[in-house]
Order: C-alpha cells, then sequence, then structure tokens
C-alpha cells in the first residue's frame, strides 16, 4: 500500500519521541523538579475545561446582550473574565468585531501566540509555516483554502500577534437566529470563527 | 555571535496549503500532551521566563525541522541542561546522575488550577508618558538586532500608523536577554498591505502588529 511517508509520523520516530519524554518526566520527578500529579491536572485541564466552546459563550453573550458586547468592546479582559476564563496566554485581551465592511483574522507570525483561555490550545495549522507566513501576505488566498469567501469590498484586516495582547474575533451574528438561546447561538460559533479563519455556522447546519 | 531567529517566518514564500483541522483534536501522538506539560510545569519553577523560552525555541538549529512539540521539548531540554539542571546523559539514560539544583517554586498538583488561572500578565504600571497617539504616522526600524525581538522582519523599516495603545508591558526583547522587566509602552500599528508588499499586495488587506515603542520613531 503507498503512503506518504511524514517523518512526524513515521512509528519508530514516534516511539522514540515517547521514550525521549518518557525518561525526561522520571528524570524530573526524581529531581523533585516536577510533580507528576500536576502534569495530569494540566493536561486535563486543557483536554475538558480549556477549550473554544468558552469562546464560544463569549461570542454568545456579546450577540445577545449590548451592554455585554459594549464591554467586551472596551474591557475584553474584564468582560471575559466575568464568564470565568482567565490567565494564562489571555492576560490581556482585545476583542475585535467583524463588520460587513472589515473582517478580521488573528496569527503570530513568530511563533503561536494564541488566548489559551478562551480558545484553548491552537491547532496545527496555526502553528504552521503556512498560516504563518501566508496569513500576513495572502489573507484572501487562506481564506479561500478553508472554503471562506467575503462578500466584495469586505477589508481584511490582519492582526499578528507579537507581543503578550491576545486576540478574539468575535464574529457577526448569522441571519435567521433571532429565535435561538444563548445556548443555541453558542453552537453556532465555530473556533475557526473566532480566529478569523471561518465564518459561525448556519442555524441549519448546527440542528 | 550573531543571533539568528528560524521563527520569523510572516511573508517568507510557502506554496504549501494551510489544512483545517477539526475542533477537539489535540494531540498527535501520545508523548504531546506531556511535553506540553513538562514544558509547562517547568516553566512555573521560575527557572527562565516565557521569552527566554521563545528565545531558546526560534533558535533551535533544526527548528523548521522539528513538529511544533519537537520545538517545545528541544527548547526545554536545552533550557535545562544550559542551567545544569539536568545533563544530555540523564535524558538519553532516563537516569538521575547529578544531584537537583535548588528551585524557587515547583508546581504541585493543587496549584494548577489557580496558577494557569492567573497566568503571568505582563501590563507595568505608567512611569513616563506615551510618545505616541492613535492615529500617528510611525516608522519602524530596519535593520538587524543581534538578540530576541519581536519586530517581525516584513514589518522592518516600514511605516504605519498607530490603532490601539495598549499601556505598559514588559519588553520582551530585554526579558529574553536576562537584562529584567525594562517595561515599554505597546502599541498596535497599522500597515496597508501595500506598505509591507508593494504591488503583491492585495488591496483592502492591512496587517497590526503590537510593537513596543523602542522599535518607532515619528513618521
Amino acid at each position: 500500500m503507498a503512503h506518504e511517508h511524514d517523518p512526524h509520523h513515521d512509528h519508530s520516530e514516534l516511539d522514540e519521541m515517547d521514550l525521549r519524554v518518557r525518561a525526561l518526566e522520571t528524570v524530573l520527578a526524581q529531581k523533585g523538579y516536577i510533580d507528576p500529579a500536576a502534569l495530569d491536572v494540566v493536561i486535563d485541564t486543557y483536554q475538558t475545561r480549556i477549550g473554544p466552546r468558552n469562546g464560544a459563550r463569549v461570542v454568545a453573550r456579546a450577540w445577545v446582550d449590548p451592554a455585554f458586547a459594549d464591554w467586551l468592546r472596551n474591557d475584553a479582559t474584564a468582560a471575559i473574565g466575568s464568564l470565568g476564563y482567565t490567565g494564562r496566554q489571555g492576560e490581556h485581551m482585545v476583542a475585535l468585531f467583524n463588520t460587513p465592511a472589515e473582517h478580521h483574522m488573528v496569527v503570530c507570525t513568530l511563533c503561536s501566540c494564541y488566548p489559551w483561555p478562551v480558545l484553548g490550545l491552537p491547532p496545527t495549522w496555526y502553528k504552521s509555516a503556512p498560516y504563518r507566513s501566508r496569513a500576513v501576505k495572502d489573507p484572501h488566498g487562506v481564506l479561500a483554502e478553508f472554503g471562506v469567501a467575503l462578500p466584495e469590498g469586505t477589508r481584511v484586516r490582519v492582526w499578528d500577534s507579537t507581543a503578550e495582547v491576545r486576540y478574539l474575533v468575535v464574529p457577526m451574528r448569522p441571519a435567521g437566529t433571532e429565535r435561538l438561546d444563548e445556548s443555541q447561538l453558542a453552537d453556532l460559533v465555530t473556533r475557526d470563527s473566532m480566529i478569523g479563519t471561518g465564518l459561525p455556522k448556519a442555524p441549519a447546519e448546527a440542528a | 555571535m550573531t543571533y539568528t531567529s528560524h521563527a520569523d517566518l510572516g511573508g517568507r514564500d510557502c506554496g504549501d496549503p494551510v489544512i483545517a483541522e477539526p475542533e477537539g483534536l489535540l494531540w498527535h501522538a501520545a508523548w504531546e500532551p506531556r511535553a506540553l506539560a513538562l514544558t509547562l510545569a517547568m516553566g512555573a519553577t521560575g527557572a527562565w521566563n516565557i521569552d527566554m523560552s521563545r528565545s531558546a525555541r526560534e533558535t533551535l538549529p533544526d527548528y523548521a525541522q522539528l513538529s511544533y512539540y519537537g520545538i517545545w521539548l528541544a527548547a526545554l531540554c536545552r533550557m535545562m541542561v544550559e542551567r545544569g539542571l539536568v545533563t544530555d546523559e540523564e535524558i538519553d539514560q532516563a537516569q538521575v546522575r547529578v544531584a537537583p539544583r535548588p528551585l524557587s517554586r515547583v508546581l504541585r498538583a493543587d496549584a494548577v488550577a489557580d496558577v494557569l488561572a492567573r497566568g503571568s500578565p505582563t501590563m507595568r504600571d505608567v512611569s513616563a508618558p506615551a510618545r505616541f497617539q492613535i492615529g500617528d504616522r510611525v516608522r519602524t526600524r530596519a535593520g538587524h538586532v543581534d538578540h530576541h525581538t519581536r519586530l517581525p522582519g516584513y514589518a522592518a523599516g516600514r511605516v504605519g500608523t498607530v490603532e490601539c495603545v495598549h499601556g505598559v508591558h514588559v519588553f520582551a526583547d530585554a526579558h529574553a536577554q536576562g537584562l529584567g522587566e525594562l517595561p515599554e509602552w505597546l502599541y498596535s500599528v497599522a500597515f496597508e498591505g501595500r506598505a509591507l508588499w508593494g504591488d503583491d499586495a492585495t488591496p483592502g488587506t492591512s496587517v497590526a502588529i503590537d510593537l513596543w515603542e523602542e522599535y518607532l520613531e515619528r513618521a
């Protein structure tokens, strides 16, 4: 069976990396530098508690509550913190509201800075050379690869998060969602729509 | 010695497509979550700061060949070896050979939630007025610097407009070199596509970049 050879998915290399990380953990634990139980808590936190559903709840709240949307616009760190999302890699938040005239998209060309408290850990493509190299120069081309074509005349503003400010895109509320409640609205908000490489789902898609 | 970052990718010619990924797919190998957690746990000891980690990662000679968590792991080992916390031999043989060095903190399981929820804010008290205001035209520093920096190469020597004033923040360039926090005003500066890419720019596109005051002069 023919398949492409990818060094990152080669089994012997995976086994080698697995052994190396285990060895490192053993040595660091024996030296008293780490508490292996703390590692389990860290992993569990990002698998179950901190992920893009947090950001979706922020966006849905902004869609239904104009006062919250204003707060988010003026002091995103506090507004997001009021929902319980704070801390590491989201210490200083800015919310970018998409409009019919302007679409926002976020990248970190220098590494992979990403708003962890609201979006969790970044997807592989966000950390990859193609996205980091091309997002700033050819945002429309990148958007097309995500299946997004913006209406003619929409300006695109790319935010390169080169410092400790973290950006959350607030997509526009889809049409035909007047009857949905906040939790149903949150289901329409995709991770990619909060990075700016996607749009929220239409109500029918989410059903 | 010349400092070379292999991570400054913005605007490089890279014909490869961006491959979308479903939400909820967090790991691509069993060792990745352990590498992430080891990195966070060792970062929490205070043996280095996050800007030193970024510097250690971006200067790995094989940066372009490594996977993301491969970069994290290599930089973690490098920083620990440089500080005498472990030796290469200990890692290779999974055996402690050298007595541990004292660390100021160890991340315990019951402290993880608090440590993550607190994070490490970088905003500091204002000690001098901001040199620039929203709407000011500014030109970025041109040329190479011999240390970690956050002015991307594609925006060096370019003219843009101050879009946001973010307050005074720990200056990553200094912090990465162990020179202290030396906090400075931080701005988002917006550059029209044409100012960055010339005729290659798509009309109607712009890039906003977070830049410290030291990178900027009035245009």
